[in-house]
């Protein structure tokens, strides 16, 4: 079936934005590098006998420590048939270079790893939308990670955004790799939800990050 | 004195912190006691001046780091207190706009806006809240022998939506603090009345303050108190329950018991029934997303005055870009976030009231609901 342009403002459009750059995010982020969408400039759309619906974007991704960084991202979301439980199939191409961040991540990676304590904090960013410097990495590593999660669990009529991290703790590791348990809570639009999940992330400034382990969490009685 | 910002990293660096409160002088400022310094929370610490190489000395020793927060604290407080009595001061002395306030304060901040500015602004009673809270909006009106139309406002219909309210604030005051050397405000009060209510869902806001950050309902009790809170963007009398609500109390989108089942939602649709007639615009302030939203949520039937409708919001998103580049879409809700029915600006719209807005202020989701207080000030200019 051939495609169908969609208004770019519209839901169908930005809801497979959304989740095309959790996933680009999540495969290219870093605790220095955070990719937000900017905006979507064009969306088309294609029913696929016996497989799903598939959107193709063309997006304008930002640079959550610098608003001013922008890239161009064409993706291609596939929605898979209801019956099939499995998680959309995602790809996608940047145009141009990412800033590089080794030298921030390398930091990042020292002082972590010369802890005498496994670090852990909590609120991140606090009630009045603050963020330390020094968490920022954390911070941004959630906002990565939660890339993969919301990959996972997005569907056309869902639209999850990371909305804060109620803790993490560093799980202790011998080998060279840098690990954190988080609890987040995503903000989902639709319904206007707010899911605590569960993730294990693992990290290493040469092999990117990686979602080990995750599990949706009860939403605690409300009061 | 210098209020130093610290993040201790280990067990023993928080130790070693608390010995220091202990043994010198300073005054923490968080948190406000030295137990409760834990390893990754933030913590300030205001340093008398004769401490303050000592103290940082002993920071370096133990290899921890620390920013200085305030270098001059008695340089901030001057330039806090109040300045000579000047016919500009018509705003509360010392209020800061870019900071988020507890309902306290802005309780505070209205009897005192309207005091400050009598001649203009005079504070009525709207209703009650279900915890039995008083509601209130503020009236900007230029003494006149003809009857102006109105401009109606609310803000904080959603508890977590913080910079909703915090803007309501801020439009007062640009409102107050400009109309008579600002031609466009002076012409724009000649014609009309504005009607603002800051917090519309008071209990709620207040929840968001001291139990749980990213609340959004009210606080009415059901299921026998088992379970809290109404949508109150789902709770007008506009297609009421048909679509993008639940029935069920634990939802978010809950719908409510019937159409104005609660009293906040009673409170302002019996003012503006009333008041209807002279009503112009209505404008709902809702955060995040960056829209202007248009009528319907509930279908994607265009309003009638579809055309007008949107020319006005796209001119607004145009101006509002011009000041900081940030990008609002302009559409129906319908056809830009979902569909939802008993919208206040839909029920708005469906009255009668010809120009029906919901604004979604910053951001696009980076920091959400969560926004910092630095943003309070662009976010507030660009929506002026």
């Amino acid at each position: 079936e051939a495609a169908m342009e969609l208004p770019p403002s519209h839901y169908p459009a930005s809801r497979a934005a959304a989740l095309a750059t959790g996933y680009a995010c999540y495969r290219r982020g870093s605790p220095g590098r955070g990719l937000a969408l900017r905006a979507v400039r064009r969306a088309r759309r294609q029913d696929i006998d016996d497989a799903g619906r598939k959107y193709h974007l063309e997006l304008v991704l930002e640079d959550v420590l610098d608003k001013d960084s922008t890239v161009n991202c064409t993706a291609e979301v596939l929605y898979h048939l209801d019956n099939k439980k499995i998680a959309p199939d995602v790809q996608f191409t940047i145009e141009g270079e990412l800033k590089n961040t080794d030298e921030a991540d390398n930091i990042f990676y020292n002082r972590i790893k010369t802890l005498e304590k496994e670090l852990v904090a909590e609120n991140i960013p606090d009630s009045h939308g603050n963020v330390s410097p020094e968490m920022e990495p954390i911070h941004l590593l959630a906002w990565v990670a939660s890339g993969y999660v919301i990959w996972q669990n997005s569907k056309e009529n869902t639209k999850f955004q990371l909305a804060q991290i109620k803790r993490v703790k560093q799980v202790k590791r011998s080998d060279e790799y840098l690990e954190f348990d988080y609890l987040i809570l995503l903000h989902e639009m639709v319904s206007q939800e707010i899911i605590p999940w569960q993730m294990r992330v693992l990290w290493h400034p040469q092999h990117g990050v990686q979602v080990t382990q995750d599990s949706r969490q009860p939403k605690q009685a409300s009061e | 004195d210098q209020v130093l910002h610290i993040v201790p990293e280990t067990f023993q660096q928080v130790q070693h912190l608390q010995h220091l409160c202990s043994t010198l002088p300073l005054d923490l400022w968080k948190p406000l006691l030295p137990e409760d310094i834990w390893a990754g929370k933030d913590l300030h610490i205001r340093v008398p001046a004769p401490l303050v190489q000592e103290v940082k000395d002993s920071l370096d020793q133990h290899m921890i780091s620390y920013k200085v927060l305030i270098p001059d604290v008695q340089e901030l407080v001057d330039q806090s207190m109040p300045r000579e009595r000047s016919s500009h001061r018509q705003v509360p002395e010392g209020y800061v706009y870019t900071q988020y306030h507890p309902m306290e304060e802005i309780y505070q901040w209205m009897t005192q806006i309207q005091k400050s500015n009598s001649e203009l602004v005079t504070q009525h009673y709207l209703g009650k809240t279900i915890e039995n809270r008083t509601m209130y909006y503020l009236q900007i009106s230029q003494p006149s022998d003809k009857t102006k139309k109105i401009i109606w406002m609310d803000c904080g219909i959603h508890a977590r939506e913080w910079i909703s309210p915090a803007f309501c604030q801020w439009f007062v005051k640009e409102i107050l603090q400009n109309y008579k050397s600002d031609p466009k405000i002076s012409r724009f009060l000649q014609n009309l009345d504005l009607y603002i209510l800051p917090v519309l869902n008071i209990d709620g806001y207040i929840y968001s303050w001291e139990k749980d950050r990213l609340w959004r309902k009210n606080r009415s009790p059901h299921m026998n108190g088992t379970c809290y809170g109404t949508d109150l963007n789902r709770n007008f009398n506009s297609s009421w329950g048909s679509i993008g609500v639940s029935y069920n109390c634990n939802s978010e989108i809950f719908c409510g018991s019937g159409p104005e089942s609660e009293p906040e939602t009673r409170a302002v649709a019996q003012f503006i029934k009333r008041k209807k007639s002279d009503i112009l615009c209505y404008l709902t302030i809702h955060s995040y997303g960056q829209y202007i939203l248009t009528p319907y949520g509930s279908t994607t039937k265009p309003p009638s005055n579809s055309e007008e409708l949107m020319h006005v919001a796209e001119k607004a998103a145009a101006a509002l870009m011009g000041k900081y580049g940030t990008s609002y879409e302009v559409g129906p809700t319908s056809l830009i976030l979902y569909n939802n029915s008993g919208s206040s600006r839909d029920w708005a719209h469906v009255i009668g009231i010809p120009f029906s807005y919901t604004f979604e202020l910053r951001d696009k989701g980076i920091h959400g609901f969560v926004l910092p207080p630095d943003q309070i000030q662009p976010t507030c200019e660009e929506t002026m």
